[in-house]
């Protein structure tokens, strides 16, 4: 689904990688390893049309990938490094927020479903801030839950910060993403099972 | 499309509301700042029923300006920006909605209290409703000028300087007009040149902010 093709980025005077092509088909994931700064978090933003790459080319579904493509921004779900909640707004405000601007299910049962599924329904009415780092990522992951419709899903280090519970829960979404024919492409520092014959590795710095 | 502009907005109104004293603050000092102003100058009503145009334009320039770096500043902080440029609607369109929620949580109560200040300065009768009308017209170019500003310094340190620099040329005719209107109309002059032109002013932001602001908000997020 997703074609990389001669990629390469640099970051100031320093070439972060270059001639780089993989492939991402239907059911796959990608696993993207790599020491810090080798650029993974950059390969990411890229990928998904926040960053622009000094050459190469993006193809999804065949067609290329352009600046503000509406098709492919209903189709691919980021989840950066930051969690994109707001601390005064509740856990419940922040998905229904971050689901309507993503253009998914953003009704209040589908909001609570998911609070139920990653376990933070008993923070569900409390503002961000009196969260915890764990609680926070995992309020930021329930975008996911949310994201079923979205085929494609790139996540920059989407198990840190995460209590054992939490991995297995997210692994098994991963899971469940890979079965329907998603595609994810992520980058994780941890050893984490996941989806076994269907995770593919790419290594930045090799 | 609606419905991510009305999620926008909503989310920006609610998110001031929570954090109530952040935008009194510009309230506050535009109550102060043109309160203070009859006591430095003194008590003699014709000077200063003449400064009072251009002392509340200053004043709401100033406070709309102080404002400004809010706009965005959190949602660069906290990752929200990303997720707004990745959004499958337009980027001038979401813009267009912070601009909107800004402008009613900064332009519509400087709007209603100027009339209450100009009371104090002996402004009475037709120029207050100029007044009302020139700012209905002027804050939102206010907004909309600021937004470019605020998207262009964003990340960058020492941002609220630069800020001003940015912005302030561009409010100045803003500022011309719009104490112009208040003080033709209460020299007996009609103040419709000034209010055309001021609308003409809103129009052509409204046309070219969002999207000169969508585009610096992309660069600030690479």
């Amino acid at each position: 689904m997703l074609e990389i093709t001669d990629l390469a980025c640099r970051r100031g005077e320093r070439l972060l990688f270059r001639g780089l092509s993989f492939s991402v088909g239907a059911g796959e994931l990608l696993w993207i390893e790599g020491r810090n700064g080798a650029g993974k978090t950059s390969l990411l933003r890229i990928l998904c049309g926040l960053g622009v790459a000094d050459a190469g080319e993006i193809r999804w579904r065949g067609r290329p990938v352009r600046r503000g493509d509406e098709t492919f921004a209903r189709e691919r779900l980021f989840l950066g490094h930051a969690n994109a909640l707001k601390d005064d707004l509740t856990v419940a405000e922040n998905l229904h927020f971050a689901a309507r601007i993503a253009g998914s299910d953003g009704t209040l049962d589908a909001v609570d479903r998911v609070l139920e599924a990653c376990g933070l329904a008993a923070v569900r009415g409390s503002p961000v801030r009196h969260l915890s780092q764990g609680q926070r990522r995992r309020a930021a992951l329930g975008r996911l839950w949310l994201a079923q419709a979205q085929p494609l899903w790139i996540l920059d280090e989407p198990f840190s910060a995460l209590d054992t519970d939490s991995v297995d829960r997210l692994s098994a979404l991963l899971g469940a993403h890979l079965e329907r024919g998603g595609a994810a492409v992520l980058t994780t520092h941890q050893e984490v099972a996941l989806p076994a014959g269907r995770t593919r590795r790419l290594r930045l710095d090799a | 499309m609606g419905a991510a502009f009305v999620a926008v907005f909503r989310r920006d109104i609610l998110q001031a509301w929570r954090r109530r004293a952040d935008w009194l603050n510009t309230l506050f000092f535009f109550v102060i700042v043109v309160s203070l102003f009859p006591l430095g100058v003194g008590p003699e009503p014709e000077p200063l029923r003449t400064m009072a145009p251009g002392i509340l334009w200053v004043a709401a320039l100033l406070a709309a300006m102080l404002s400004l770096q809010r706009m965005f500043g959190d949602d660069f902080a906290d990752g929200t920006l990303e997720q707004l440029i990745l959004a499958p609607q337009p980027l001038p369109w979401l813009a267009l909605a912070k601009i909107a929620a800004h402008w009613l949580l900064t332009g519509v109560p400087l709007t209603l209290l100027a009339p209450v200040l100009g009371l104090q300065f002996g402004l009475e009768g037709e120029p207050l409703f100029v007044l009302v009308a020139a700012l209905l017209l002027g804050t939102p170019c206010l907004s909309l000028i600021g937004a470019v500003g605020a998207a262009l310094t964003l990340g960058v340190r020492g941002g609220g300087v630069l800020v001003a620099l940015l912005v302030l040329p561009l409010y100045i005719p803003i500022l011309i007009f719009g104490a112009g209107a208040v003080a033709a109309s209460a020299a007996g002059i009609s103040a419709a040149p000034h209010l055309s032109l001021l609308a003409a002013g809103l129009l052509l932001a409204l046309a070219l902010a969002p999207w000169a602001t969508a585009a610096a908000l992309r660069v600030a997020a690479e």
